[in-house]
This record gives C-alpha cells, structure tokens and sequence, in this order.
C-alpha cells in the first residue's frame, strides 16, 4: 500500500507536463485520453510509488492535482 | 453625526484659503493624507503635516502625484477618509487615477488650486482652466463632483461639503479652488465640533456572504467596505459586476457606465448648490464661479446702480452642471454673462443648457490675475441692451 | 473522455481536498493563465506559505497591477485589489498606513513593477515600508501580446524589438538590494519548496520584502524564441540554476541562455516605516504626538 494518493481534476488540467516530469517517483505520465478541452491529463503509472509529497501539487499551474499522505 | 473635535480647530482665525482647506479636511474627518508639492497648493499638505501628528492620523509625502493619487485611495480601502492636493500639472498626471477613483466607486478628495498653464504655466498667479478637465480629465464615461469656493470660509465649509458628498456617492470630489483664493487671507470661522455635520463612511450592513460591494442601494450607490474585516473582497478597475468581479461584456458596462453618471444626476437640479441673487427681475444674468464670482459680485453692485436689471447666479457645484437650473433660468431672461478666468470653458455649459432661448455672453481671460469689474460690468450693460 | 484509461487504482480519502481551492474564488475558476504559464504555480506556492504561516486570512490583503500575474489579486479569495498599471505599491502603501493590522501583499509582473512601477518600488523599498512584494518575472509584457520588458534578454525577439532587444537587461535584485530592501530573494517556478520557504519567511519579516520569481511564458516569450514550451522552460531552470544564497546581487545578472543565480540574497532586520516614522515624532513632539487612528469605523 503506497504511503500518498493523487487526486487529478482531469478537466482542468491543460497537459503542461510539469507533474509527470517534477513528480520525484515517476508515479504519473500523460495519458492517452483526452478531457473535453482537447489535453492530455496525467495518469498514475506507479501508484505504489507515490509518497503524498504533493509537488505535483505545488507544480501544477492550473490546479488540477494534488497528493496527500494516507493517514495511519 | 458631529465632527471628532480632535481635528476642530474651533475659533475665529485669519486664514489664506489653503490653510483654511486643510482645517476643513480635518474637520471633515481626514486622517490621512498623500501629497506631492506643487505651487500653489502645497500649504494645504504643509499644515496638514504639522496638524495631523497632534491630532491621530498620517501624512505621507509621496514620490510623484501617480503615487499620491492612488496611495490615498489605498488608505481610503483600508477606512480611512483621505485627500490629496495638487494644481495644474499634477492634476494631470493624476487623470488616471481619478478614474480610477470613479470606476472603484472610492470616496475620496482630489484639491486643485488652480494656476495658470497650460502646462508650467504661471505657477503662482491664478486661473480658472482645469474646469473642463476636472469633468473630463480622465477617459472613459464617468462622473465626479467639483465644488468651487470663493472665499478662505468657503474653503473650510465647502470642504467639509466634499467629503460628505464624497461617502454620500461613492464618488470622488474635486475641490476646484485657485490661487487668488487659496491664497488670499480672510476671517475663518471654525464653529465648534458639535455644530459641523460630517457623514460617516456607509460600511456594509449586510455580512459577509451577502454582501455585494457595486450592488446599488439607496439613491444607486452601493455601501462601502475596508479590508481587514472578513468581507474577501475585490476591487478592480477593469468593467466588473455587482460582485466586483470583472465582467468584461456589453451588458455589464452599460449597466455600470450608466449608473455611474446617473447616480450624481441630483446634481443637475435638486442637490446644486449654488448662491443666486435677485432672479426675481433680472434681465442678466452673471453666471460665475470661484474668484470672478468676488469681482462679478462688483459688477453686479455697479450694474444695478446704473438701472440694469442684473441677477447673480454663483456656480458653487460646478459637476456635474446645473442644467436645469439654467435652462429654467433661461426661458426668462434676456441674456447670460460668464466671466471665468479661462479662455472659455463652463460658458460652453451655460450655452448648452440654454439651449439658444437666451443670449450667452463670454467674458474670457486667459489668467494670471482677475478681471477687472468694468469689464464684466461693460458686458452686462451690453447684454442688456 | 476515456474513462478506463484515467480510473484512479485507488481510494482517496473522503476528506481530501486540494490545499489551494479554499484561497482561490473557486467561481472564477478556470483563469485565463496560458498553459505551462507558471503564474499558477506561484500561486501554490504563495497558498502553501500561507497555510504554514497560520495566517489570519481576513488581514491579508493582496494588491497587484497590470497584467498576467496582476491578474492574482481576482482570483485570490482575499480582500484584493486589482489596481492601475505600475501603482500597485504606493495603493499598498496607502493601504498598509491606514490599518497596520493588515498583511499586504504585492503581486505583480516585472513590466508593471519595474518599468512604469519602477519609481515607486525605489521608494518603497528606500523607505522600507512594510510590504511584500512578489515579482513574477516572465521577462516580457504577456498580457498585451509580447513586448519587450526591462528584463527581457539581451538578443531575445519581442514583439516590439523584431531583431533582437539590445537593452541592458535589468537586474531586479541588485536594484532592490540597493534601494533598501529588507529581504531580496530570488528563484524559478521549479524551485518550488524554496519558493513557497520564502514566501513564508517574508510574511513574518518587517519591513520591503522582495522575491523574484522566474517563470516561463510559453505562448510569447518561449515561442518567439524559438525556446520550446513550458515545460522546457522548467527543465532549463532545473539545469542552469545555481543556488548561492547571499551571492552579491551584483553578480546575479541573467541572460538568455546563461546561469540562472537563485537563493536569499539579502535578510536584514531593519525598522520599517511606521516604526521610523512615529520614533521620530515621538522624539519631536513628546506628551502632544498622538498615535495614528487613520482608519475609521463607521463612527467618523
């Protein structure tokens, strides 16, 4: 069970690419798919990798994504 | 409600009209204060400095008449009542901030001394030219209120006057003064602080969640806020909607725009202010304005002496124009006669609200001192004819 | 939209909320930022410090200017203030006199606080008064389509210089350190954990707080310069970056292609203003100095 979660707002995600590149485990790539704008949003690849840090979070200039820890 | 008697400066004084401007300020309330210096108006911010520490409040000399013009309307959203003080040149560079003013809805006060210009101009010798560009000066469709003393008392009372109108409209105030009376000494009486009205800032009765900051009340103007009382409020300069949010599209301009100008419609009949003398027969009429209103008082005298039926008709609120108070005027006397110390700007008023059913004589000067009253008086006795 | 192929293959919390939604006007949603425009991640940033701050949210104020990144103050969920072009500063600083309860900040682009806002960060700054200002340096005029700003490169094309800008390019913390600022600080939209450190360290600083921001404008500045998008900006700070907190602003210039100096470059306590201002007529005027009550409830 992975320490963090993501959670994308696909719709308002206009696919800069910033998540996928800064996130520190490679948890996200961008999808194949498209959001009714036409972009590619991110998905997770590697959920089990993801530690809740939220720099994709911090990165993201349209406030799409966010991570945050499970709590214990 | 009453003036705070901490700014009260209570008595019988002998005053030039700038000073007697900044006593006026503090009686109204004023607290704070941006000012640039400027010929011939500096006295106002220079006693407002030395004034202001003794009585609670701040004075700041600011870098340009840019910074002045808008750091006042930052103290006015953070609640304070402010004012800043310029002539000719600085009121130029403060256009854009004056509509800004107007756009934002901030009651605030902007005072012109006027000098002589255009541009560098006669710094210390007065005029009358910044008339039209007070109504005008900044782009866009918008409205403010200017007020003219005529005299040192004037400049305290109608001071005051500015900014209760000011809170009253949501609108900024032009004190439109000149050098000759900002700088001439007279007897000021200061009643004391319990005899002075001043109208307090209208903050929002609704709370927050409800309240909408440009959403009209009364009379169309919206209450007012200041930041720091857990409204979340935003103030933008750009064409916006009741909420304040801009709202860039045909519907809300128009709504905006209009509401803007009409809300100091009143000002065009009912609330002008102005000081007449004997209408009842008059066949002229001397329609003037600040320091010539002093000189055309002595035309007038010499006028009625020599059998001419002669009224006086004092512009105190200048914008927006009492239109319809000269228009009535109009349909019964034979001619209007406005000296101004300019080359011609509040006659194109008068011959606008008279509408050609009366003569509109022009007594033009192009400024640097007054007008000599034989000169007003020969265009009076003329116009009669 | 493809929904098996963006299926979350786990459970997020029911709580879980994006940390920036509650400083955001939510109903303004989305903004007008260009894509890899990283104004928005600014803003994450400047929400993080915030929340780490403990801020009191109904005495922060944000003010800014003209332009993309003035653009903040709508869409942040504060008493905010969306002035004239350049004068974002002297309106805090009115705003700042008349209730020093309140936190205010600036936010606003290099054009509008450095070009015609230059005069009035100078005195600002000399004057140290207690603002902070956060400067998002895209290098160019976005808003109106391009043009040169005092901190595009040297060889860059503009809209307004076609073959290459030939101006000196400004250096924002050198100006700052040298007018007076208390706290000069730079770095890029990658840097975001130092960022978002001192945005919260300024909020507990007295006195003219500056941070630059470096951040890319893909639609104008990176396109016309043949420099790829956003995200190619992002990866270009990542590489040509050098950290060196307290380097001499001096030495901190930028260029097109070259080394990007970032770090805290100055941070010293000094009194502000109003500090300044009432010491003196306190010693002026002794018993007669009566402390400013500039704002007024409705009882004035």
């Amino acid at each position: 069970m992975a320490k963090g979660f993501v959670a994308i707002t696909a719709e308002r995600c206009k696919g800069c690419g910033f998540c996928v590149e800064f996130c520190p485990t490679h948890v996200l790539a961008l999808s194949s798919a498209f959001n009714s704008k036409g972009y590619h949003p991110p998905h997770i690849v590697a959920s089990e990798k993801c530690s809740g840090c939220d720099l994709c979070g911090m990165y993201c200039p349209d406030f799409a994504i966010f991570g945050g820890r499970y709590a214990r | 409600m009453h003036a705070d008697p901490r700014g009260v400066l209570t008595g019988v004084h002998f005053l030039d009209g700038d000073h007697a401007c900044c006593e006026g300020t503090l009686a109204a309330g004023a607290r704070f204060a941006a000012g640039y210096p400027i010929t011939p108006s500096t006295e106002v911010v220079e006693r407002f400095a030395s004034r202001i520490p003794t009585v609670g409040g701040l004075f700041i000399q600011m870098e340009d008449e840019l910074a002045a013009s808008i750091t006042l309307q930052g103290a006015v959203w953070g609640g304070a009542k402010a004012f800043t003080v310029t002539s000719g040149p600085g009121f130029s560079l403060m256009m854009e901030h004056i509509g800004y003013a107007a756009m934002t809805e901030t009651p605030c006060v902007f005072v012109n001394v006027q000098r002589g210009g255009p541009s560098t101009g006669l710094p210390t010798l007065p005029a009358q030219a910044d008339m039209m560009q007070a109504r005008w000066g900044s782009h866009g469709d918008y409205g403010i209120i200017a007020l003219c003393p005529n005299s040192p008392q004037e400049c305290f009372d109608l001071t005051i006057t500015g900014f209760n109108l000011s809170e009253e409209f949501r609108v900024p105030v032009m004190m439109m003064l000149d050098e000759c009376v900002g700088h001439m000494t007279e007897k000021v009486v200061i009643p004391p602080a319990e005899q002075i009205e001043v109208t307090p800032r209208r903050l929002a009765t609704k709370p927050p969640g409800e309240f909408r900051l440009f959403e009209p009340g009364e009379n169309q103007v919206p209450e007012m806020l200041r930041a720091g009382d857990g409204y979340r409020f935003h103030v933008t300069g750009l064409t916006h909607d009741e909420r304040g949010y801009p709202s860039m599209n045909v519907e809300t301009q128009d709504k905006l725009v209009r509401r803007l100008l009409d809300k100091l419609k009143p000002f065009e009949n009912g609330r002008a202010l102005c000081e007449t003398e004997g209408l009842e027969d008059a066949e002229v009429v001397v329609v003037s304005y600040g320091i010539t209103s002093r000189v055309a008082q002595r035309a007038l005298q010499m006028a009625r002496e020599q059998g001419v039926r002669a009224g006086k008709f004092r512009i105190i609120s200048a914008w927006p124009f009492p239109v319809q108070r000269i228009a009535e005027l109009a349909g019964r006397v034979k001619a209007f006669v406005v000296p101004e110390l300019n080359m011609g700007q509040m006659v194109h008023e008068v011959e606008r609200a008279a509408a050609g059913k009366a003569k509109v004589v022009h007594v033009p000067h192009a400024g640097g001192t007054v007008h000599n009253p034989d000169v007003i008086l020969k265009a009076i006795v003329e116009a009669a004819r | 939209m493809n929904e098996a192929t963006l299926e979350i293959p786990y459970e997020i919390p029911e709580d879980a909320r994006n940390p920036v939604e509650p400083f955001l006007r939510m109903d303004r949603m989305p903004h007008i930022w260009c894509p890899a425009c990283g104004i928005g991640t600014t803003v994450n940033c400047f929400t993080r410090a915030l929340i780490e701050s403990k801020a009191n949210l109904d005495k922060v104020a944000i003010v800014s200017g003209i332009g993309c990144t003035g653009r903040v103050a709508g869409y942040a969920q504060l008493d905010s203030f969306h002035t004239t072009h350049g004068r974002a500063i002297p309106f805090a600083t009115g705003l700042k006199l008349a209730n020093p309860e309140l936190q205010v900040v600036v936010y606003s682009g290099d054009g509008d606080l450095f070009a015609i806002g230059g005069n009035h960060f100078i005195h600002a700054a000399r004057r140290n008064m207690d603002l902070k200002v956060i400067c998002v340096n895209n290098m160019i005029y976005a808003m109106t389509g391009g043009q040169t700003a005092p901190t595009t490169p040297v060889t860059a094309v503009s809209s307004t210089a076609p073959y290459g800008v030939s101006e000196p390019t400004f250096n924002l913390v050198a100006l700052a350190e040298a007018a007076g600022a208390s706290y000069v600080a730079r770095w890029t939209t990658y840097h975001v954990k130092q960022l978002a450190r001192s945005m919260q360290e300024i909020l507990s600083r007295k006195g003219f707080c500056f941070i630059e921001v470096l951040s890319p404008c893909p639609t104008l500045y990176q396109r016309r310069n043949k420099m790829g998008d956003g995200l190619d900006a992002m990866k270009d700070y990542k590489a040509k970056s050098k950290i060196r907190n307290g380097a001499p602003t001096t030495e901190c210039e930028l260029s097109k292609e070259g080394e990007i100096v970032v770090g805290k470059f100055v941070d010293r306590e000094r009194p502000d203003y109003l500090e300044v201002l009432k010491a003196q007529l306190h010693q002026s005027l002794g018993e007669r100095y009566i402390e400013p009550e500039v704002s007024c409830c409705s009882e004035c």
